[in-house]
């Protein structure tokens, strides 16, 4: 079988492409280097649908980014992610800052970025209360909100799947051919044919375009680090509050996350190009965060923090996203660079790159296709009346697995089954939040090992974190 | 809606004996819940021995303390449900529960006794860089996986903390054939019971390096090793003393939390020295008819002192329930000079019983003495050869010497070297 599409990369920009190519009478395939969608870039960033005014008039970014967030409720709605427009504050310090705000906010008029305000001092406390009291003075943008972006990435993988895409996992991508126009795609003992190629590979996309003998992509893997806080914290912020943008990014951030946590960072450090998996934490850059962070927000301590994490993102020389095809071969898509804004814009990506793909095949939309997924049950969002009526159902949601974060067993089994389903410990996490709350998996942990390995049919040591290599248990006991 | 005069949530050796002195005072409609799928709480995994010295005079296994207590439950026919698990009180002493059987579950109480123990702090908690491979975990659940699931968690071991739950591991995964490198505890001095020292690290000659912590940890599967540091007394990591050792697992036992989710969301008054409930000697919280007791109201080294202190739990909420309960008159304890935490944290002087001030001291101390002051004038004074932060202490209160208290009076606690 050839088919139409082979997207690489399974991140938000693959995800959303699939999904969007998925209502389309084609054959796609998305394919992943690991066991799981969103292991990459699109697993551990701000989770921030931006409004768009910090990127240059003119470029991709501004583009895609003011389109995309006009786009993200509606797909967030038809997907069932959570998303929470709750704005974006800058915060400036002083009146050179604040000339900053005003060239913030003359580009986002440009760029097309709605409703954007400048508050003084006072108003800034009042949508504030935690704010240092020494910032003087915030840019407003009311369009910028909240997102899991990997559930947001999930959510576009499963709707894929529905609508026919195959879902190749552990399909690292070693080699491409292109002969009698079609590609042929390696992964060392595997490989499969295709007509196009999208090119989604985050920070391993030069990689990839490099296959086909296009380097004009080099990619320079950013780390960003960062500190996730308890519930108990979350009010600490009430909008996304950066501080003043600096050459390396947006700086580090203070935002409530959707699902109430309170979440600080990133860093911003440049890693050689052999470095593509390094997603190591290191004390320096944490202890940077909390101490960056503490200017915006000083009641900030390190005593309610659950977790610490790194991500990559795909910088480019240029700093712009690079969409389009190759210069090398008109078939090979590239989706190339997308850091931040990267997810605010992936809706609008996703549909330039369908647009273009249709065109290109001259494919129409199926008769008939799924728009969105199953809404998953949240049985910690469900009032009493309907936990008990969901209960008499499905007995599988009366027994709770992670109390942190309220989880049934019937959410995680769920999670495993659903279409693009979770196949170890921390995809299941990401799909339910079992072990995300303050325990961190202390007691849930076991449990969902044991549902996995009953629900994959698999040993308990044949379960893993998070794929090959990294198994929980060994042997049995003496 | 279900009635019930008393409901414990936790069936533990706290909930358990809560439950069980409750009825010997009087009360019959009692239910317990448990969320596992057996009462007995966390010893069903600690299969060590060790337990019940003080309690049975004798030397028991875990499973072998709960099991008289859960025949007891059995033999006096008490109520209890498993695999049930308590998601919210209210103000009016309702319990809203889940099991897969009964489904929602909505209890009326008279009085509610919280045992639901104490859970372990996470890596996330104290922010060791590092990467997210696969094998670190806490002790507990290694305890889990060996002990109950049968699986080895690891072969090549690294210990952070020297809680007592990670020597009794160090002990255990040796004994499954794993090495254990070494144990490292950020403080100068262990948090564990000495005699687990003795048994568990000394006896096997596992090393416990003190003022020493994990700063990174390597490796992007399984964990593939550690780097360790001495830290000085700011508890921050000396440049120059880094040292890489070659493991697949890090365990930590790192502290015990009281899980006092259902506890904040009621709005008891909680102690942020303890994380637990502030009570009176009944262990009665600041929500009236709601009982505290065990590893969720303060951290035990003993689960006989566990025992002992949910039978005045119970004995409470009996005469809570049977209209029993003295009318308030509340003196005030409180740790100084280097005590951390009483409890209680007040005594009802009306109650006329003596009373048993529990505390813990936050160094080592050699040769010290326990001074308890009421109103700043010193009223007992006991000596201490050695104390330890993880050895909790106690003193006696005579009912004679609460006769002559009054109301809103202050007990102090310190030490004295």
């Amino acid at each position: 079988m050839i088919y139409d599409v082979a997207v690489i990369g399974a991140g938000v920009s693959g995800a959303m492409i699939a999904s969007e190519l998925s209502h389309y009478d084609m054959k796609v395939a998305l394919v992943e280097r690991c066991n799981d969608v969103a292991m990459g870039t699109s697993k551990a960033n701000s989770a921030i649908v931006h409004a768009g005014f910090d990127a240059i008039p003119g470029t991709s970014k501004a583009k895609f980014n003011v389109e995309g967030t006009a786009m993200i409720a509606a797909t967030c709605e038809r997907l069932h992610v959570p998303f929470k427009p709750i704005g974006s504050l800058v915060i400036a310090f002083t009146q050179e800052e604040i000339d900053t705000l005003e060239e913030l906010r003359a580009r986002g008029v440009e760029n097309g970025v709605p409703g954007l305000e400048i508050l003084d001092q006072a108003k800034l406390r009042a949508a504030e209360p935690f704010i240092n009291e020494q910032a003087l003075a915030a840019l407003y943008a009311p369009s910028a909100g909240i997102v899991c972006p990997y559930e947001l990435t999930i959510a576009a993988a499963e709707n894929a799947v529905i609508n026919g895409t195959e879902l190749l996992r552990n399909f690292c991508v070693d080699k491409i051919e292109f002969a009698d126009g079609v590609f042929t795609v390696s992964a060392g003992a595997q490989s499969l044919q295709a007509r196009y190629i999208v090119n989604a590979a985050g920070v391993f996309c030069d990689t990839v375009a490099e296959m086909i003998g296009d380097t004009s992509i080099p990619v320079t893997p950013r780390k960003g680090e960062y500190m996730l806080y308890d519930k108990t914290v979350g009010h600490l912020a009430k909008h996304v509050i950066f501080q003043c943008p600096n050459p390396m990014g947006k700086g580090v951030l203070v935002t409530p996350t959707v699902d109430g946590n309170l979440l600080v960072g990133p860093t911003a450090t440049d890693l050689p190009h052999d470095e593509k998996t390094n997603v190591a934490t290191t004390a320096p850059m944490l202890s940077k965060v909390i101490s960056t962070a503490q200017k915006s927000v000083p009641c900030l301590t390190t005593r309610e923090v659950i977790t610490s994490f790194a991500g990559l993102r795909a910088h480019l020389e240029c700093d712009d996203f690079i969409i389009g095809p190759s210069e090398k071969n008109a078939q090979f898509i590239n989706v190339a660079g997308i850091e931040s804004p990267g997810l605010s814009a992936s809706p609008a990506i996703a549909v330039y790159v369908k647009d273009l793909l249709v065109e290109k095949l001259d494919k129409a939309k199926k008769a008939a296709f799924e728009p969105g997924r199953k809404a998953p049950v949240r049985f910690r969002h469900l009032s009493q009346e309907e936990r008990r009526s969901l209960i008499a159902k499905d007995p599988a949601y009366g027994r709770i697995i992670c109390r942190c974060e309220t989880v049934t067993e019937g959410e995680i089994r769920d999670a495993i089954l659903a279409p693009a389903g979770a196949r170890d410990v921390d995809g299941v996490k990401r799909r339910t939040r079992a072990g995300m709350g303050r325990c961190q998996g202390g007691f849930c942990g076991s449990k969902v090992v044991e549902l996995l390995s009953e629900l994959c049919d698999k040993e308990l040591n044949e379960i893993t974190k998070f794929g090959e290599g990294s198994e929980i248990l060994y042997e049995r006991t003496k | 809606m279900l009635n019930y005069d008393i409901v414990v949530i936790g069936g533990g050796p706290a909930g358990m004996a809560a439950a069980l002195k409750a009825k010997e005072c009087g009360v019959d409609s009692i239910l317990i819940l448990e969320r596992a799928e057996s009462l007995g709480g966390i010893l069903e995994q600690c299969i060590h021995t060790g337990f019940g010295l003080h309690y049975f005079g004798e030397e028991l296994s875990g499973p072998e303390y709960a099991d008289r207590f859960i025949k007891l439950v059995h033999e006096q026919k008490i109520e209890y449900k498993v695999d049930t698990m308590a998601l919210e009180i209210t103000d009016t002493n309702v319990v809203y529960a889940i099991n897969k059987t009964d489904g929602l579950l909505e209890i009326q109480a008279k009085a509610v006794i919280l045992a639901m123990g104490c859970r372990e702090r996470p890596r996330g908690a104290l922010n060791i860089a590092g990467t997210r491979a696969s094998g670190v975990m806490s002790a507990g659940t290694a305890q889990k996986y060996v002990n109950i699931d049968g699986y080895m968690p690891g072969k090549k071991v690294v210990i952070l903390g020297s809680g007592d739950i990670g020597l009794i591991m160090a002990r255990r995964m040796t004994l499954e054939g794993a090495e254990v490198k070494i144990v490292c505890e950020l403080m100068p001095y262990s948090s564990g019971l000495t005699r687990n020292i003795v048994q568990c690290l000394d006896d096997f000659g596992i090393p416990l390096r003190l003022s020493c912590t994990v700063i990174d940890i390597h490796g992007e599967g399984r964990v593939e090793g550690v780097t360790i540091a001495d830290v000085d007394e700011n508890r921050r990591p000396i440049p120059g003393t880094e040292q890489y050792i070659e493991c697949d697992t890090l365990l930590l036992s790192v502290g015990l939390i009281p899980e006092n989710e259902l506890t904040r969301a009621v709005g008891i008054d909680l102690d942020p020295v303890t994380s637990g409930a502030i009570v009176d000697e009944y262990r009665e919280t600041s929500h009236p008819g709601v009982f505290a007791c065990g590893n969720v109201l303060h951290v035990h080294d003993l689960v006989d002192y566990v025992t002992l202190e949910s039978q005045t739990a119970g004995e409470g909420a009996a005469n809570y329930v049977l209209g029993k309960k003295a009318e308030a008159a509340y003196i005030a304890t409180k740790g100084v000079n280097g005590v951390r935490y009483i409890v209680p944290q007040k005594v009802n002087l009306n109650n006329g019983n003596d009373v048993k001030l529990y505390f813990r001291v936050g160094q080592t101390y050699k040769n010290a003495a326990i001074s308890v002051k009421y109103n700043g004038e010193e009223i007992l004074r006991r000596k201490r050869p050695r104390l330890a932060p993880g050895e909790m202490e106690n003193v006696i209160l005579k009912k004679e010497m609460l006769e002559k208290f009054e109301a809103d009076g202050l007990i102090e606690i310190g030490v004295e070297v």
